[in-house]
């Protein structure tokens, strides 16, 4: 051990579902930070500790199989491990399953043989001992050559003994690897860390021969193993899991396993649209008084708008969306804690396979109807290249929350609260049409890409059913905590970024129009919400607006739907605080007013009314299919890293858009 | 025969894997030659299938259930617990 270093650098390596989160959030607590790993999205998760004067920095690897990556997290976990630059890691703790301990312990033999100090965690220790499992842990030490610890991190216990193991960590003298059988094949190489370093720079001819000893090396392990197990773990022969078994017969049932997964949403979808409403309009009203407060006690000009209505405007326009976030994300961990979220994804798997998906792209489909940021980088665990770009492509066709203010806007133009169906609300029921139709659109785009993508990659889908656990709330708040600040700032520095451009050009036109303007409307007397609307006309995001109009005048929109959509680009929300400010409506929070100022809109030459069902159903649509976020096209790029796809995106999804809404438009006219 | 054609309860044990990048995985997942193999579970549109090996429940799709050439250990058909 290197005594001269102040700060150990430890991970936290181990198999998917071995209790490694609970692991880190009971040894790190709230000194967690959350970051991503150098070019990718993938979330890097570090906390620290203190123990017998030394400090500890540990950080909490993606899950891994073995080290031999199959899909991006793990390679994010292997490469992390062979890294030698300054920040290399001091000890690694393996995090092993103590009621599945074979499986778990091959990883570990491969650790091992990188010649790393390590530790061994024999995690979820109590429930080994309640399916009398029993662990000779001395044996195991002079086997695997390095300390092995008995862990319950749920309850805590072991913590105490894990740290004092990770400082007297040494490098284990066992070796696991066919080293003999590795010399045949790869003379040049000196040691098992340089074959697994090799696998990520090497050509297709290398890389057949590396599969080639990976397989008959894990073979060999397996059998070592089964010679460890048997002299260090005693198990009673008929394992009893009749719980799991239990609830697996009623989740993955023919009739009740569909229903229960379709109560599931339909409680989610009551949670992140209802419930979540009143802490937001609580956050917009916040924010409303604050920069009227900011408005008027500081003192007036253009910094006070930039900051009033570019700064304060952006951010209110993306804490907004935080209580949903952070409820869809409560959600979908609590899914996925408890095991729920595999089963839905075995028993989805078959219908999402005609697509071009796979059952682990039941989670992200389901992300998007908030956000398609979160649900574009849930996209990772999907191993599969062309399943994953598919399900990245088509997310956000699905409608996230941005739409809905929207939606709301102009279906209320359309039809009163009297327009009644059967009992049934004629608002209600178009606007579930319209999240009908974005999932609808997203199976059918992914249908089509199916067919035009092409790999070489084979398409696998397989996957552990863990146990059902309870949740853990401790570990799901902070993973809630950790995915809301990731949202906060990755995505919030494009929004709050657009939001000062457009400032810029709402607020700004060409030499002194603006001066003209406010002189004219002095002498005339205008008042201040019809002098905005004609300052907006003139701005340059009017100049925008108006030139664009022979552009979208086929599917039906003027020049002020024109500057919305400019501005929706930032969020597509913004779309109504527009309208609201073009048709100085004055106060951008009270829809009622703004809907009744367009239902009632006429064109100046014709006097018929703007807004007819042709042009709403246009708009909607419109809404609906087009890529009108800058964020998720940032995050696609960040996920995919090549520009192709977010370009890609853009350009199907804009032809969709005006595609479907000039056959609208014409349809309806 | 092969792991898809067992039915749901039926154990077998694996011999060997017909697809060379599919057989990486089930030896990583500890589904390796030698091992008992178990059908624990089969979705509702009988695809994909559950099987026990090595401890624990490993999810697969019948097409890759066909790569691994099994023997049947018994023909007793458990009925799903349903």
């Amino acid at each position: 051990m290197n005594s001269l270093k102040n700060t150990l650098h430890i991970a936290l390596v181990g198999n998917p579902n071995s209790g490694k989160s609970t692991l880190f959030n009971s040894l790190t607590g709230l000194t967690q930070k959350t970051g991503n790993y150098a070019g990718v999205t993938i979330e890097k998760h570090v906390g620290k500790f203190e123990f017998n004067g030394t400090s500890f920095s540990v950080t909490d690897l993606p899950g891994t199989y073995s080290l031999f990556p199959k899909s991006l997290d793990e390679e994010v976990a292997c490469k992390t491990i062979l890294n030698t630059s300054t920040d290399k890691l001091d000890v690694i703790v393996i995090v092993a399953d103590a009621t599945n301990i074979k499986r778990h312990l091959l990883l570990a033999t491969q650790l091992i043989d990188l010649k790393i100090p390590c530790v061994l965690a024999l995690n979820m220790i109590d429930e080994a001992e309640k399916q009398n499992i029993t662990i000779y842990k001395n044996d195991l030490e002079n086997l695997l050559g390095i300390g092995v610890v008995f862990v319950n991190s749920r309850k805590k216990t072991g913590l105490e003994e894990l740290k004092s193991e990770i400082l007297k960590a040494k490098i284990s003298d066992s070796i696991f690897y066919n080293f003999e059988k590795q010399l045949k094949l790869f003379p040049n190489l000196k040691s098992y860390k340089e074959l697994i370093d090799l696998q990520f720079t090497c050509d297709d001819e290398l890389s057949k021969l590396i599969k080639q000893f990976e397989k008959e090396d894990n073979i060999s392990r397996f059998y070592k193993l089964n010679y460890i197990i048997a002299k260090c773990v005693k198990k009673p022969e008929q394992l009893n899991k009749s719980i799991t078994q239990k609830l697996d017969s009623f989740f993955t049932h023919k009739f009740f396993g569909f229903f229960f997964f379709f109560l599931i949403l339909f409680i989610v979808f009551q949670f992140v649209f209802f419930v979540a409403d009143v802490p937001m309009t609580w956050i917009e009203e916040s924010f409303a008084a604050f920069m009227n407060f900011t408005a008027n006690s500081l003192p007036k000009g253009e910094l006070n708008d930039l900051l009033v209505n570019g700064v304060l405007a952006g951010i209110s326009g993306i804490v907004v969306f935080v209580p949903q976030i952070a409820l869809l994300f409560f959600f979908i961990t609590v899914l996925e804690d408890t095991g729920y979220m595999a089963r839905a994804s075995f028993i989805l798997d078959k219908v999402m396979q005609k697509f071009g998906l796979n059952g682990k792209s039941v989670i992200p489909m389901i992300s998007s109807v908030a956000c398609a940021i979160p649900s574009i980088m849930s996209t990772r665990t999907i191993s599969n290249w062309k399943t994953r770009i598919i399900t990245i492509l088509v997310t956000p066709l699905i409608s996230c929350s941005a739409r809905l203010p929207v939606y709301t806007l102009i279906i209320s133009i359309m039809f009163k609260d009297e327009h009644m169906i059967y009992g049934f609300n004629y608002k209600g029921i178009v606007l579930m049409g319209m999240y009908l139709l974005g999932f609808g659109a997203a199976f059918l785009a992914a249908f089509i890409l199916k067919f035009i993508l092409k790999t070489k990659e084979k398409n696998y889908f397989i996957m552990e059913l863990p146990v059902y656990r309870m949740p853990q709330w401790q570990t799901v708040g902070m993973l809630v905590l950790k995915k809301v600040k990731l949202f906060l700032f990755n995505a919030g520095k494009i929004i709050l970024a657009i939001s000062i451009v457009l400032w810029f050009l709402t607020s700004h036109a060409p030499s002194n129009v603006f001066t003209q303007l406010e002189e004219k409307a002095l002498v005339l007397n205008t008042p201040t919400d019809v002098l905005n609307a004609q300052k907006l006309e003139h701005s340059y995001a009017g100049i925008f607006g108006k030139k664009i109009e022979p552009l979208i005048e086929p599917i039906g929109f003027d020049w002020k739907i024109g500057i919305s959509l400019i501005t929706s680009f930032a969020a597509r929300e913004v779309f109504v605080g527009t309208m609201a400010t073009i048709y100085s409506s004055g106060d951008s929070d009270n829809t009622e007013t703004l809907r009744e100022k367009l239902a009632s809109e006429k064109d100046s030459v014709t006097q018929s009314p703007v807004y007819t069902t042709a042009v709403c159903w246009s708009l909607l649509v419109f809404y609906a299919f087009a890529m009108q976020c800058m964020s998720t096209l940032a995050t696609t790029y960040s996920e995919t890293k090549h520009w192709k796809w977010p370009f890609i995106q853009l350009v199907f999804m804009s032809v969709l858009a005006y595609g479907s809404s000039f056959i609208v438009f014409n349809l309806l006219k | 025969m092969t792991l898809d054609q067992l039915k749901l309860g039926q154990t077998a044990i694996v011999q060997e894997f017909t697809d060379d990048f599919l057989s990486l995985k089930f030896i990583e997942m500890g589904c390796l030659p030698g091992e008992i193999v178990k059908v624990v579970n089969i979705a509702p549109m009988q695809d994909p299938i559950a099987i026990e090996v090595s401890g624990y429940v490993l999810s697969l799709r019948k097409q890759e259930a066909s790569t691994v050439v099994v023997t049947l250990l018994n023909d007793v058909v458990l009925n799903k617990t349903n």
